[in-house]
């Protein structure tokens, strides 16, 4: 049984993202503001891993440092064992406000993330985009403009086009927030089929201690000012999931850990703001 | 408002200006000297026909005008485009552009006539002057509102600098620059008007200078009026060209 357990862990799998001691600084008003402080952890390879914190934990700040669209202050990142510096082709990125390209039609969005691999036709790549399109469920909108569809089809569209061009890793920064909870539901049913099928490892940023639980291998709790790591949890049930676990017992005691040690985090702030 | 209340009220507010017009110079309230009737105005309109002048002017200052807008506009959009992508080339072209900018275009009038005489080439400058250096600022602007995250989509996709500048920024920018082209398309006839007025042989301003010399008010109405008219004529081709080019704009504005 112990043997079995070692192979269902994640962390017998290869490393994919490995951060220590990761800080950012940024200059405001001349003060110097620590957004993340020292940061330490490990994603393996797909592996689903969440980083959950209140606004202002730096969570978001850290997937951007991932993203390469901005640049760490001091520590190790290293993605495959490679340091990361600037953006690139091995990580996808899906952003809270879609950031389609208006003037596309939706395969054309996806398209556009084929631009730079070389060795494909455009018929190629329009049948691609056309795939992927399927697997996120908008089949048959593929020529239909970013302002003719819903928030949630506009975020299938973006998470299609961030997994045509096969990236290592998917970076997910709070996709589902802007929509409304039914939508949002079925997104993350969406989110952990998709998961299941292209086998990538992803780095999901969300404030919501549902949503981490329910997608994630392991969750990363983190506290504000400054941005660090509270609280390591592997949240140890099988997958796919559905509403029915959201109720179980488990569930609820890792929704328990997690909304404790935050209620923690928020009073030892409140008391070092008063001294 | 429904579409067919918008264009009588439209028609009625034309009618009306037309109908005052007419009451004030038919009933000889003013002298035709300072102001001719409409009547008048149209016959002036086929005596140049007649002689040959009135197609001809406006063929010229069109061509005066498209030209002196083309070259300002090839300068403008990839210096606008480097001001607003490149800090180093903001800090070349902004202060000088910025010192230029507030000289005004017709006080370079009487060089304009020193250096190039009365050719096509003094009204291309003057038209230049005018035009460009408003224009280069607002093709600035037009790309430095491009949302951010598009940009940052480009980086995550692997895009160069270049290639984000001319796939994502300028598509973005695009609808902004056409309403900015449209703007100081109509610019551009003021500034070609008073280069006509000074120092011409033919074109539309030109004749207005001349029938100014001869008091024939007639036709400096009938000039003025079609130098409106053919501003309203671009500017209606220039709305057309934007639904055109950009039909996902309409279905943003339908969204909300």
């Amino acid at each position: 049984m112990a043997v079995h357990l070692a192979q269902e862990q994640p962390a017998s799998k290869e490393v994919m993202l490995y951060a220590e001691d990761v800080t950012k600084t940024f200059m405001s008003n001349k003060k110097e503001i620590t957004a993340l402080d020292r940061v330490h952890l490990t994603i393996h390879q797909e592996e689903f891993v969440s980083l959950l914190g209140p606004s202002g934990c730096g969570k978001s700040t850290f997937l951007r440092l991932v993203a390469g669209l901005d640049a760490k202050t001091r520590g190790t990142l290293t993605l495959n064992g490679v340091p990361i510096e600037g953006a690139g082709r091995d990580r996808g990125v899906v952003f809270q406000q879609y950031s389609l390209l208006p003037w596309m039609h939706a395969w054309e969005n996806v398209a556009f993330a084929l631009k730079k691999t070389k060795g494909l036709t455009a018929a190629q790549k329009k049948e691609m985009a056309y795939h992927f399109l399927e697997l996120v469920g908008l089949r048959g909108f593929e020529k239909h403009y970013p302002a003719q569809m819903s928030g949630g089809m506009q975020q299938r569209v973006a998470i299609a086009r961030a997994l045509v061009y096969r990236p290592k890793m998917l970076l997910m920064d709070e996709p589902f927030g802007a929509l409304d909870a039914q939508t949002r539901r079925d997104m993350q049913d969406l989110l952990m089929r998709i998961w299941a099928e292209e086998k990538c490892s992803v780095l999901f940023v969300t404030h919501d201690v549902d949503e981490a639980i329910y997608l994630s291998d392991r969750v990363y709790v983190m506290s504000a000012h400054p941005g660090r790591v509270a609280k390591e949890m592997t949240i140890d049930m099988h997958k796919p999931r559905d509403w029915n676990d959201m109720l179980s017992d488990r569930f609820v005691h890792y929704k328990r850990e997690i909304v404790s040690e935050l209620e923690r985090q928020k009073s030892l702030h409140k008391q070092a703001l008063q001294a | 408002m429904p579409l067919r209340k918008y264009t009588v009220l439209s028609v009625a507010s034309i009618l009306f200006v037309l109908a005052v017009w007419s009451v004030v110079t038919y009933s000889k309230l003013i002298d035709p000297l300072f102001l001719p009737t409409p009547g008048g105005t149209l016959e002036a309109l086929s005596k140049e026909i007649d002689e040959g002048i009135f197609f001809k002017d406006v063929g010229v200052s069109f061509y005066r005008i498209l030209m002196g807008f083309v070259i300002s506009t090839i300068f403008a959009v990839p210096i606008g485009m480097m001001m607003a992508t490149s800090r180093t080339w903001q800090a070349v072209w902004e202060p000088l552009i910025g010192l230029i900018r507030y000289m005004p275009a017709v006080a370079f009038i009487p060089l304009s006539i020193l250096w190039f005489g009365t050719s096509d080439m003094q009204k291309f400058f003057i038209l230049f002057l005018g035009v460009f250096f408003q224009e280069v600022i607002m093709i600035a602007d037009n790309c430095k509102t491009v949302n951010k995250s598009l940009v940052e989509v480009g980086h995550t996709l692997g895009f160069t600098k270049g290639e984000i500048t001319r796939s994502i920024v300028f598509r973005a920018a695009l609808p902004g620059m056409v309403d900015t082209f449209r703007t100081t398309w109509g610019w551009a006839w003021t500034y070609l008007v008073v280069a006509e007025l000074v120092a011409a042989s033919e074109g539309l301003g030109f004749r207005i200078m001349q029938a100014q010399r001869y008091l024939s008010t007639d036709r400096i109405v009938l000039g003025i009026l079609v130098i409106g008219l053919f501003g309203l004529i671009t500017d209606q081709l220039f709305a057309w060209l934007y639904r055109r080019m950009f039909p996902w704009k309409t279905l943003e504005k339908a969204k909300g």
